[in-house]
C-alpha cells in the first residue's frame, strides 16, 4: 500500500471580495456588486411572480374552502301529501338560477316507525344522487328499492345499500314543517348504521377505517 | 460539418450574361430591369421571395436553425410508424384551430351553452362541419397519440438519451386525456352532464386528495353555475397552453437527439459484427 499524502484542506477563501483580488472590490466588500444585483433582480423577479401567481392560484381554489351554499329551506307540500309507506317524488332547486342543471328530484315520506335510524327528522328525503358515482337512481314501488341505472346500485326503502358497487346508504336532506309546509333543507350523509356526517362526495366511503381517508370539506 | 444545400428557389440568382456588373451582385433583377431587359414575371417573384426571406434571415439568423431542424439525418430504416408523432401534432393543430372558431359561436352560461351549441351547428354556415372535424378530431388525436405511445414503447425510443421525452410525452397524454374530459362537457347536453357527474366523482373516490379535487373541478359542492365556465377555461386556455409548451420542449429534444432506428437493424448489425468474429 502506497502511503498516500495526508489531506490537505482546501485553502481558505477569504470573504473579503478586495482580498481574493477582484477588481473594482470596496474594502471591508464580501459580496461583490454582480452577486447582489442577480440576487435582487431574481429576488424581485420572485416577488412580482407570487404577487400575481398566488392570488390567481387562491382565486381558483377558494370554493373549495367557502360554503357557498346558504342554508335555505324550500317548501314541497302540506303534511297529509306523504305517507311513511311509499315515496312521493319532488323536484327541488340545489343550486339556483342554472335552469336544469340546478335542479334535483328528490324522494320524500314520512318517518315510520319501522325506521332504524336515529336522525330524529319528521320527514324522510332521500337524494337520487347514487352514492357509487353519481348518477340518479328512481325508486320502484313494487319491490321497495332504489335502482341506479348506470351500474346497478341497489337501496332498500331506508337508502342502505341492498346490493352493487354503492359505498354507503343514499344521501338525505334535512325536513322539518314551517307554516303548514313541509321544507326541505341542506344535505347531509349517513353511514351503514344511519348515522348523520356532514355531506360528502358518492364514493367517499364512511365506515370502518375507510371513512378517515375521505375527509370532510373544510367548510363543514 | 458542412450544411447541406439551400433550397434552389432560395440560392441567389446568377447574373444574367452581358449585364453591367456581372461580376456578381445579389440584385440581379433590378440591374436586368435597369439595363433595359425585362425580367420575366416569374423571376422577378422568386427574386422577391428570396428578397423578403433574405431580409427576416438577416435579422434573425433562422435558416441555420431550421436547415438543421428541417434537414437533419434520419437513421436507416426510417418508415411510416415515424410519422405518428407529427400526425399528432398535426391533429393538435387542428383541434386548436377549429376550436379557436368554435369559441366564437359558444356559450358557456349553463342555461345558454345547449342552444348556442344548437344554434353553431344548424344555423351558422359550415357550423356542422367545423364542429364534426373539433368532435371527431378528439377521437382522432387519442387514436393517434396511443398509437405514437406504442411505437415509441415497441421500437425501444423512450431508451438513453431520450428518457426525458418519454416523460414529458406521458405528461402530453395526460393533458390530452384531460382535453378529451373537460371538452366532454361543453355541449351541455344529458349525456355531456352525467358524464362529467360520474367523471368528476371517479376523481372524488381518490383517497385523501380526491374529495378537494372534485371540489375544485365543480368549483364548490355541488355542480354549480361556474362548473361549466371552469371547464371551458380548463378546456380552452390551461391546457392547450400547457400542451403547446410541452410540445415545443418534446419537439426540441427529438431534433436535439434524433430519432432511433428500428429495432430490426440492431439485430442485423449485431448478426454481421458476429459473423466476423468467428
Amino acid at each position: 500500500v502506497a502511503d498516500k499524502p495526508p489531506k490537505q484542506p482546501p485553502p481558505k477563501q477569504s470573504p473579503y471580495t478586495a482580498e481574493r483580488g477582484i477588481p473594482g472590490a470596496y474594502a471591508g466588500e464580501t459580496v461583490t456588486r454582480r452577486r447582489l444585483f442577480e440576487g435582487s433582480a431574481l429576488a424581485v423577479g420572485g416577488i412580482a411572480t407570487a404577487a400575481f401567481a398566488l392570488p390567481a392560484l387562491g382565486f381558483a381554489v377558494g370554493p373549495i374552502f367557502e360554503d357557498d351554499s346558504p342554508r335555505r329551506w324550500q317548501p314541497i307540500g302540506s303534511p297529509p301529501d306523504f305517507n311513511p309507506d311509499s315515496y312521493v317524488a319532488k323536484v327541488i332547486s340545489l343550486v339556483p338560477a342554472i335552469g336544469d342543471g340546478g335542479k334535483t328530484t328528490i324522494y320524500v315520506r314520512k318517518a315510520s316507525p319501522k325506521d332504524t335510524d336515529s336522525l330524529d327528522q319528521p320527514f324522510v328525503a332521500i337524494s337520487t344522487r347514487c352514492t357509487h358515482l353519481g348518477c340518479p337512481v328512481r325508486y320502484v314501488q313494487a319491490s321497495e328499492r332504489f335502482i341506479c341505472p348506470c351500474h346497478g346500485g341497489i337501496y332498500n326503502i331506508q337508502g342502505q345499500v341492498a346490493g352493487g358497487p354503492p359505498v354507503r346508504p343514499l344521501d338525505r336532506f334535512e325536513t322539518r314543517v314551517h307554516e303548514g309546509q313541509v321544507e326541505i333543507g341542506d344535505r347531509f350523509s349517513v353511514n351503514k348504521k344511519l348515522e348523520r356526517f356532514s355531506p360528502r362526495d358518492p364514493s367517499n366511503h364512511l365506515d370502518g377505517l375507510w371513512q378517515y381517508l375521505y375527509p370532510a370539506r373544510p367548510t363543514t | 460539418v458542412k450544411a447541406p444545400p439551400l433550397p434552389k428557389f432560395l440560392r441567389p440568382t446568377p447574373p444574367r450574361p452581358g449585364s453591367k456588373d456581372a461580376g456578381g451582385d445579389a440584385n440581379g433583377a433590378n440591374d436586368a430591369s435597369a439595363n433595359g431587359a425585362p425580367a420575366g414575371a416569374k423571376d422577378r417573384a422568386v427574386e422577391g421571395t428570396a428578397q423578403v426571406v433574405g431580409w427576416l434571415d438577416e435579422r434573425t439568423g433562422l435558416s441555420p436553425f431550421l436547415r438543421g431542424f428541417l434537414y437533419r439525418k434520419v437513421p436507416k430504416g426510417t418508415n411510416w410508424y415515424y410519422t405518428l408523432g407529427s400526425a399528432t401534432m398535426f391533429a393538435f393543430v387542428s383541434q386548436a384551430v377549429t376550436g379557436v372558431f368554435l369559441a366564437m359561436y359558444y356559450d358557456p352560461s349553463p342555461t345558454k351553452a345547449y342552444d348556442s351549441i344548437n344554434h353553431l351547428t344548424n344555423d351558422v354556415f359550415a357550423g356542422e362541419l367545423v364542429r364534426g372535424m373539433h368532435r371527431w378530431g378528439a377521437t382522432v388525436m387519442i387514436v393517434l397519440i396511443f398509437l405514437h405511445l406504442g411505437r415509441t414503447f415497441i421500437f425501444g425510443a423512450y431508451k438513453y438519451p431520450r428518457e426525458l421525452n418519454w416523460i414529458i410525452g406521458v405528461v402530453l397524454l395526460v393533458l390530452t386525456l384531460a382535453m378529451g374530459f373537460t371538452g366532454y362537457l361543453l355541449p351541455f347536453d344529458q349525456r355531456a352532464f352525467w358524464a362529467t357527474v360520474v367523471g368528476v366523482n371517479i376523481n372524488a373516490s381518490a383517497p385523501l386528495m380526491g374529495p378537494y379535487l372534485a371540489d375544485f373541478l365543480r368549483g364548490g359542492a355541488e355542480f354549480g353555475a361556474t362548473t361549466l365556465s371552469r371547464f371551458y377555461a380548463i378546456h380552452m386556455l390551461l391546457i392547450p397552453g400547457l400542451i403547446a409548451a410541452l410540445l415545443g420542449a418534446h419537439l426540441y429534444l427529438v431534433a436535439k437527439l434524433g430519432t432511433t432506428a428500428p429495432p430490426w437493424l440492431k439485430a442485423e448489425k449485431a448478426k454481421a459484427l458476429a459473423k466476423e468474429e468467428i
